[in-house]
């Protein structure tokens, strides 16, 4: 499997859901890190601080969000979440918003997360896979995408 | 030459644009060292970088640097970066 599959892991995808605001679209990919046991709660409410003191900046390409904060206990192990809105939601990113997609990202440290960075940009470089991952409600499907 | 890309939090968008501006340095064929950084980490060890890659929103936390600010739209925009990056290497 590729350095995304296994950031992937178990419960850290969600399709089609719902949210209304950037907070709860973070909050989404916060829980996601946890059911998956990269994180635990906190680091989800340090996800949103983070956005609160730093901005947008956070929304890296059109419509797509990457919500982290820093490496800390929080962190339990790293990986990615991947949650898709039904309907996109403005993040307040002047560029590229409203947003889609949000991945959510634990690091345990500053540099253990090449390979899966690697993936996430060849992935977010390629305009066919990002439209199909958009178009998709299968979880299946988005997994072999992600290769 | 040192290069230091900068995000808030040095594991995100810093990252990203430190693997995109390898990729356009090899195809530049310059050689320099390029850092990925949090703010914390560009304030400490960024003094002598010649250029500070950043996005725009996070140019006005850098202005007191001595190295050139140069602000990504888009990182994985490469031809962005191949273009800003040979106008200040000219």
């Amino acid at each position: 499997m590729s350095a995304l599959g296994d950031a992937l892991g178990d419960k850290s995808i969600k399709l089609s859901v719902s949210a209304s605001t950037w907070t709860e679209a973070i909050t989404l990919a916060g829980d996601a890190l946890e059911l998956s046991g990269r994180a635990t709660a906190a680091y989800t409410r340090a996800m949103i601080e983070a956005f609160e003191e730093l901005g947008p900046y956070m929304v890296i390409a059109p419509g797509i969000a990457l919500a982290h904060a820093r490496p800390s206990a929080n962190v339990l192990s790293t990986g990615l979440s991947l949650v898709v809105l039904s309907e996109s939601v403005k993040f307040g990113s002047e560029r590229f918003d409203p947003v889609r997609i949000v991945f959510g990202l634990a690091a345990l440290d500053h540099d253990g997360h090449i390979d899966l960075m690697a993936g996430l940009s060849e992935l977010l470089l390629d305009d066919t896979k990002v439209n199909m991952l958009l178009q998709s409600d299968n979880e299946s499907e988005v997994r072999r995408l992600l290769g | 030459m040192k290069i230091i890309a900068v995000c808030g939090m040095g594991i995100g968008t810093s990252v990203l644009l430190k693997m995109n501006t390898e990729k356009v340095l090899e195809l530049l064929g310059v050689q320099a060292e390029v850092q990925a950084a949090d703010m914390a980490k560009a304030k400490r060890e960024g003094a002598d970088a010649d250029i500070i890659l950043t996005t725009p929103e996070l140019v006005f936390q850098l202005e007191h640097m001595p190295g050139i600010i140069v602000p990504i739209e888009h990182v994985f925009d490469l031809i962005e970066i191949r273009q800003k990056l040979a106008n200040v290497l000219s």
